[in-house]
């Protein structure tokens, strides 16, 4: 994949003027005109609210959804213009409630990709092993077994494993603690902060929650009915002048800290 | 003549009536599921051909059994006095319960799922084969399990036009007014509906994956 790359180009994915209407009618748009450019291995908080557009931001991204104007590039290459099936194979997706096959084992999920792919069968394993082991999960307890008999936030990890296991260089995350408990959440959003430092993945994180923003971004990309309306670092973001910042700030504890 | 002393001076006679029946509905259905089960994973694919291939198989459902087997006595090839009529009769019949049960079970998918298929770099065929099949097994299973209780029902009435079965039995005994031989029919019929039920609910369950 890196050959097809011409000249040290640090962008993974690069929004050009992207907007996408429900059956093309612009004055029903749900994204309009986003320019955003997100460096490799970057870590990218699309935050706002519900309804902003930042899930159809995301699905942009894959090409779940084509953009009705603009163009997005994957890799320096316009996803219109590749097969949506090998695009999507080489991006991870995480999604709020794990969306794990209930008929496939624990190592089975975590193996989608690779199978898909024909890896051959020992590889497989060694990978799903190596998988489980990474987001904490012990391969000899869980693997032969299913997703309902796991908690939320041991599913959620098995979904982080299935996002992983073709080792895709971009990453792409719904709301994936969304539905977590608190402690649970806390646990999760601590653990792969630091698993994401250490992958070095272009990682576009969709969320609501600020502090998770805060949190989990490089950068944080504020969205409003589908309008970028700011783009900044999270120790620059607080200081932001713009209402739909500070109504986002406003959420904030100040005795909290997590703006650090 | 009791019931009783009917049945076991008749016992071959019934028993050979009753495999007669059996064949009848397993024919049928081998026939009703290879038609009804790819045409309900086509109309997933196909959402254009949906409300035909549903209308048309609600149709049938809707002609009381007796009147299709008479409207198929004078069409060529598959018409005619005897099995084969029949067996066509009692396919038509099974169709809807299980090609409405194959689509319902396709399509209610938890949609996190299929997002997550979908992005995780899976086909359309895929998908469709490896996600939604195995889901709705359970589900397609049920259809199958009413439509041959259905036709076990339904079957009797082929009797009607020469097809043989326990429903020979049942014309018999209206014709000469007496309950004894009509049990001789209708009992080891609704036996056999029974176990049928039985055994598929048994299936199904098995096959119940969440």
């Amino acid at each position: 994949m890196n050959a097809k790359l011409s000249g040290p180009s640090d962008a993974a994915i690069e929004f050009r003027g992207v907007s996408f209407h429900v059956n093309d009618i612009p004055d029903r748009a749900i994204v309009s005109n986003v320019s955003l450019t997100i460096s490799r291995g970057e870590t990218l908080v699309l935050l706002g609210r519900s309804g902003s557009g930042k899930t159809t931001l995301l699905k942009l991204i894959n090409l779940m959804i084509a953009p009705s104007q603009g163009q997005v590039f994957v890799e320096g290459r316009a996803t219109t213009e590749s097969d949506p099936i090998r695009l999507r194979r080489g991006i991870g997706y995480v999604i709020q409630d794990a969306g794990l096959f209930p008929h496939f084992t624990i190592a089975e999920n975590v193996a989608l990709v690779p199978t898909l792919e024909k890896w051959p069968s020992a590889r497989i394993a060694s990978r799903v092993e190596e998988l489980l082991h990474l987001v904490g999960l012990d391969p000899a307890e869980f693997s032969s077994r299913r997703p309902r008999e796991l908690s939320g936030g041991q599913r959620q990890r098995v979904g982080v494993a299935r996002a992983l296991a073709a080792d895709p260089p971009i990453l792409l995350m719904d709301e994936p603690f969304g539905a977590l408990d608190p402690v649970t959440r806390a646990e999760l959003q601590r653990e792969f902060s630091a698993l994401a430092r250490r992958l070095n993945k272009t990682i576009v994180f969709v969320t609501h929650d600020i502090r998770e923003a805060l949190l989990l971004g490089r950068r944080i990309a504020l969205l409003q009915a589908g309008r970028l309306v700011a783009l900044a670092p999270p120790s620059d973001f607080l200081r932001l002048v713009h209402p739909e910042v500070h109504a986002f700030c406003a959420c904030l504890d100040p005795s909290d800290g997590a703006a650090q | 003549m009791t019931p009783w002393k009917f049945f076991v001076e008749h016992r071959s006679e019934i028993l050979s009536a009753t495999l007669d029946h059996l064949t009848l509905v397993l024919i049928a259905m081998a026939f009703a599921i290879a038609i009804a089960v790819p045409l309900g994973m086509l109309i997933v694919q196909h959402r254009h051909l949906r409300s035909i291939a549903l209308g048309i198989a609600s149709v049938f459902q809707t002609i009381p059994s007796l009147a299709l087997f008479g409207f198929l006595i004078p069409i060529p090839f598959i018409g005619g006095i005897g099995r084969r009529t029949a067996i066509v009769a009692l396919i038509l019949y099974a169709l809807l319960p299980i090609l409405r049960n194959t689509y319902v079970g396709l399509t209610s998918i938890d949609p996190a799922i299929l997002e997550a298929a979908e992005a995780m770099g899976m086909t359309t065929t895929q998908i469709l084969l490896r996600v939604r099949f195995p889901l709705a097994l359970s589900i397609i299973l049920a259809g199958i399990r009413t439509a041959t209780v259905i036709t076990i029902g339904v079957a009797t009435i082929a009797a009607a036009i020469g097809a043989g079965g326990l429903g020979t039995f049942i014309f018999r005994g209206v014709a000469m007014v007496s309950d004894s031989v009509i049990l001789a029919g209708a009992i080891p019929a609704a036996l056999m509906a029974v176990f049928a039920d039985l055994l598929l609910g048994l299936v199904e369950r098995r096959l119940k994956v969440i």
